[in-house]
């Protein structure tokens, strides 16, 4: 692109055919907010039936619709397509690159996400209710016995694979082409790193999703019997390959979350990152570790011992990598200069609490323990220890990190914090009781339960209330910030933020790096 | 301006002391009442072994946690801007990083040889003293005790809670969805093994206090063990996502002496005789609605209504195939709907009890067809 | 590494599509046949051969006796008597030993049913020969008509010694709508 005297076009066309990668990132963010307000609706519904023993407010099917959507919308619809804005927003700028290497795939990337999630959404009122059957659906539950809305639930999952995939082609291109002369791969931003990483990821496994749910199609429809004994198949393959898709993916979700801290945690240290090469590696350890532990969701369905052993070490083995990276962040802290406005606030509470869901994920990864915690509360908790308290903390860190930059005005500190920590507490308060009524016996999945899991039930209900209102607060907040925060115009905004991001104007113009910055060959990464 | 996280810190930690005094307190309380909040010791060997395992590691974690935050605590209380410190600019030290990712890996594999030996442990399953043949069913679990003479003893077990407790217009009995009108008897100290399976989807078997869990897949059979060295009641509940029911499913697992095991057995059997003699036998209209209004509660109506109005089954009051040929109407009973929900039931009940039913379905609800159904109605229907 | 465009992005990008093309194939053409070859060879899920197994000359181990044990399920819906003729026997490995099942439609109309065979231990399995079984093909019966099902099995003298006991169990399931009535070979 020459010459640019033009801003970018008015109204409702601007956003529907947009190529640039700062409105589609922008869209992308709007979008996961709305899904996670209506993923946590979903959730707010199922807390609140399980406020109390006996059934109050939604039949038990409808129950099991509103788990299987909560799950859903969240993974695909609130975290995912979150974190591909933020990248669709910052890698260019982080790299020195004009915009994405395919920007009118990427347009079509994030266009065709809200229709899946409308008629996903739909099937709600369709006859025979929305899926039912957990966002795991295995087969035969999601096959013989699904009802018809099951058809749209898979033509809704292929196309948001689609999104992710075309997404992750453009994010690898990207990056493996498109960086400032000098911006060797050990230079970039750990965020973009990630990134790349994450995005290798997804193109190896969002097809093998889209193999499981056609494989799905093909026994529903087609008379085949991948999943269903009665025609030699079985449903325990289905599992198998549901979980080489779903062991990456979890890693997908938290692979950027670790980049954007690995950004935000060395900001308010005014201290590099502690052990860059190491995070890298660390990272790809991860990465490739993540192909062969899947099996360890499915300890209970009769593995022979061996593979059982095999998956509960391999397992085990990540902690390692995990462990490094928890020990560089905190390093990176140590004799710093510390400074804990909102986004060093939540990366701590990243820290704190997404190292408490490793240590649980440590202990359901040992096989014989797992017998008495597989499809129990504690495993709730421990994957909302790592997914809300991970990846939301950190995705929610990036947007107060970095709002400033990309509207030019300051968000308000104090409600910042408060925003923090009534989060902190209110997350806290949901999902700590969880592994006490998890370890107590109380399996997940269920709209009713027995009187001795009452009272932390409760307590849990009311602290999701608690961490519902305050993303009122944080909306709030973003919008009174774009509409009338106080304007700044400092490029760098926090004084220890390093990156080329933050050498251009606050805030950032329509168009940047259109000519290649030069990257200083003794400055070491950022 | 300057939030004063130091003190917060502070308060913070007196809660999460709380909290780690509550949880070792109540771990080490563990065993007796009905605990809260942490795994249930059990009583099996098993068991045993699996919550030394898991109180290993979490005080590993524990203290692994301790170290590293408070690392990171204190230096969010000493290496603060605000305190004047210049940051430090270190960057990297490979000594360093392979410490700190060679040391978790021996606590790892020290953690790795006892799972080992437990898992092995659980894989053994051989020399048990008798079998019981384990089936989930959407939303009720079948047990059949696997004998040489071919005379298993075998009954379906659904959950006793009553639709009032549950929709809240009564109060909630001590075991609310714990508890079943047909318990699973075993006799202690002896070794059972368990085989699972499943009739439609996958369920899973779960006993927490004999630390089985086990997936029931519809085509393929399971197979795990227990020995329970005390006796006692134990409660469990299914543990796998398999349909609207899925929470109302529970397990109750009886350990008796091994001489009241043996009398329960026989009493098993005697009423198998006893249902065989009732077949022959002719009930008054009175003995048969009051007998099908039991069996009514207990199988037809999460589905189709307490008053015959329907839900996810249709509705019984005024329908055609209850006000319609006795034919029809026991087919429906008896061999299902196949491709619905509406399972075969000629399986799951006896015939006496099929005959109590259906006749209940015609008069109740208004239906008033006067006709009755006898026993050997059914058989004669199911002989074709 | 070759490159398929000169344009860098257009190469990485034809690669990647590739890739991912690739996954999706290798869901139906590698894991799904890798599976069935893996459970098949290790019988590892249980499942034994779908085809009649030749016998071999060897002795009979006299020395060990192992107990089999017979169990008849049917599946979700489907209604016929279905059982063993005997429950369980005492087998020396190498023998070849004899059963019956029995079935019975109950129904007017005519069915066919399908028998799928699961051995506990699940490892057991490749040591479970059947030279005859009523599982290796479709079971038509007409309404209102029984049979009895023969199987014929040999235990292998390679089975693992700490292995005493195996339970075979069968799932009958309704195929009817499948085969259309038609007898066919699995």
């Amino acid at each position: 692109m020459g010459d640019h005297h033009h801003g970018p076009a008015k109204g409702l066309s601007r956003w529907l055919f947009t190529t640039n990668h700062k409105d589609i990132g922008t869209m992308y963010l709007w979008f996961s907010f709305a899904m996670f307000i209506l993923g946590g609706a979903f959730a707010m519904i199922i807390r609140a039936e399980l406020f109390q023993p006996g059934m109050q407010l939604v039949e038990p099917a409808f129950f099991n619709q509103m788990t299987t959507l909560h799950g859903l919308v969240m993974v695909f619809g609130a975290i995912m397509p979150s974190f591909v804005g933020l990248a669709n927003w910052m890698i260019p700028m982080m790299i020195g690159a004009p915009d994405m290497a395919l920007p009118r795939m990427n347009n079509w990337s994030f266009w065709i996400l809200p229709p899946a999630f409308l008629l996903l959404a739909s099937s709600l009122f369709m006859e025979g209710g929305a899926p039912a059957f957990g966002w795991t659906f295995y087969a035969p539950l999601s096959t013989t016995y699904a009802p018809p809305s099951v058809t749209y639930f898979i033509f809704s999952v292929h196309v948001l694979g689609l999104s992710s995939i075309m997404g992750s082609i453009n994010i690898i291109a990207t990056v493996m082409n498109m960086r400032a002369p000098g911006m060797t791969y050990m230079k970039m931003p750990l965020f973009v790193w990630t990134w790349l990483i994450t995005a290798f990821l997804l193109v190896a496994v969002m097809p093998v999703l889209a193999g499981a749910v056609t494989m799905m199609l093909m026994d529903i429809h087609f008379g085949t019997s991948f999943f269903s004994a009665a025609g030699g198949g079985d449903p325990v393959l289905f599992q198998h390959i549901f979980w080489f898709f779903g062991h990456p993916e979890v890693y997908i979700i938290i692979l950027p979350a670790f980049g954007v801290v690995s950004q935000i945690i060395p900001a308010f240290s005014r201290k590099p990152l502690f052990g860059y090469d190491s995070m890298v590696y660390a990272t790809a350890s991860i990465a490739f570790l993540s192909f062969i532990v899947w099996a360890h969701h499915m300890y209970t369905v009769g593995m022979p011992i061996a593979g059982e052993l095999f998956f509960m070490y391999a397992t085990m083995l990540i902690a390692v990598p995990t462990g490094v990276k928890v020990f560089n962040w905190i390093t990176t802290m140590w004799r710093g200069a510390l400074t804990f406005e909102t986004p060093m606030l939540f990366s701590i509470g990243f820290l704190v609490l997404f190292t408490i869901g490793g240590f649980t994920g440590l202990m359901l990864s040992i096989a014989p323990a797992d017998f008495q915690y597989h499809d129990s509360y504690f495993v709730v908790a421990h994957f909302h220890y790592v997914m809300v308290a991970g990846a939301v903390f950190s995705m929610t860190a990036a947007v107060y990190y970095w709002l400033p930059k990309w509207c030019g005005r300051m968000y308000n500190e104090t409600m910042g914090k408060t925003h923090f920590w009534i989060s902190f507490i209110g997350f806290n308060v949901t999902f700590f009781p969880q592994h006490f009524v998890g370890l107590a016996g109380m399996p997940r999945r269920i709209p009713d339960y027995a009187l001795q899991f009452a009272d932390f039930n409760m307590m849990s209900s009311i602290g999701a209330f608690i961490y519902g209102a305050s993303q009122i607060l944080f909306l709030y907040n973003v919008i009174a910030t774009i509409v009338a925060g106080k304007p700044i115009s400092d490029e760098k905004v926090w004084d220890g933020a390093e990156g080329l991001e933050w050498t251009v104007a606050t805030p950032a113009p329509y168009h940047t790096f259109e000519t290649p910055p030069k990257i200083d060959p003794t400055h070491a990464h950022s | 301006m300057c939030f004063e996280a130091k003190r917060l810190a502070k308060l913070a930690l007196g809660p999460v002391l709380m909290l780690m005094s509550l949880v070792s307190t109540a771990a080490l309380a563990a065993g007796e009442a009905v605990n809260e909040i942490n795994m249930p010791r059990g009583v099996t060997e098993v068991g045993n072994n699996i919550f030394d395992l898991h109180m290993t590691i979490f005080w590993i974690c524990v203290i692994i946690g301790v170290v590293v935050f408070g690392v990171m605590f204190y230096s969010i209380i000493y290496h603060r801007k605000s305190r004047g410190v210049t940051p430090s600019q270190f960057h990297e030290s490979t000594k360093v990083e392979i410490a700190w990712t060679v040391v978790p890996f021996f606590i790892l594999i020290g953690m790795a040889v006892p799972a080992t030996s437990t898992l092995i442990e659980i894989y053994d399953v051989e020399d048990a003293e008798m079998d019981i043949l384990i089936t989930g069913y959407q939303w009720k679990w079948k047990y059949e005790y696997l004998s040489d003479d071919g005379e298993n003893v075998s009954f379906f077990s659904n959950l006793r809670t009553s639709q009032g407790e549950i929709y809240n217009a009564s109060d909630k009995g001590e075991h609310y969805l714990l508890e079943v009108d047909e318990p699973v008897v075993i006799p202690v100290d002896t070794k059972v093994r368990l085989l699972v399976t499943a009739n439609d989807v996958i369920h899973a078997w779960w006993v927490p206090e004999l630390a089985v869990k086990k997936d029931a897949i519809p085509g393929f059979i399971n197979e795990t063990w227990t020995l329970a060295t005390e006796e006692g009641i134990y409660r469990g509940q299914c543990a796998e996502l398999c349909g609207k029911d899925h929470g109302f499913m529970p397990i109750v697992v009886n350990v008796v002496s091994k001489e009241e095991y043996g009398q329960w057995l026989d009493t098993k059997k005697s009423e198998a005789a006893e249902i065989r003699d009732l077949m022959a036998q002719t009930f008054t209209m009175d003995e048969l609605m009051d007998r099908g209004k039991a069996v009514y509660e207990r199988n037809c109506l999460a589905c189709h209504g307490g008053n015959g109005e329907g839900g996810v089954g249709t509705p019984i009051a005024g329908s055609a195939i209850a006000t319609g040929q006795l034919g029809g109407h026991l087919e429906i009973g008896i061999n299902g709907v196949p491709g619905t929900a509406m399972q075969a039931f000629g399986g799951q009940i006896n015939d006496v009890e099929m005959a109590a039913v259906i006749t209940y379905q015609r008069n109740a609800f208004g239906n008033n067809m006067g006709d009755m159904v006898q026993p050997i109605d059914v058989f004669n229907y199911k002989k074709g | 590494m070759f490159r398929v465009s000169a344009n860098p992005v257009i190469d990485t990008v034809t690669k990647l599509v590739t890739v991912a093309i690739g996954m999706f194939a290798f869901v139906f053409v590698v894991m799904v046949p890798l599976y069935d070859v893996l459970c098949d060879a290790l019988g590892i899920n249980g499942k034994t051969s779908g085809q009649a197994y030749t016998a071999i000359q060897a002795g009979v181990d006299e020395s060990r006796e192992i107990t089999i044990q017979f169990v008849a399920t049917n599946n979700d819906g489907m209604p016929w008597e279905f059982r063993p003729s005997v429950t369980a026997m005492k087998v020396n490995p190498g023998a070849s030993n004899d059963t019956v099942f029995l079935a019975r439609n109950p129904l007017p109309k005519d069915m066919v049913a399908q028998a799928i065979p699961s051995v506990s231990p699940s490892r057991a399995a490749e040591y479970f020969h059947k030279t005859e079984c009523f599982c290796f093909n479709n079971q038509p019966l007409e309404g209102g008509g029984s049979v009895e099902m023969p199987l014929q099995f040999i235990i292998d003298q390679d089975l693992p010694s700490d292995i005493r006991t195996i339970t075979l169990s069968y799932t009958m399931f309704d195929i009817t709508d499948m085969t259309n009535g038609a007898v066919a070979a699995r």
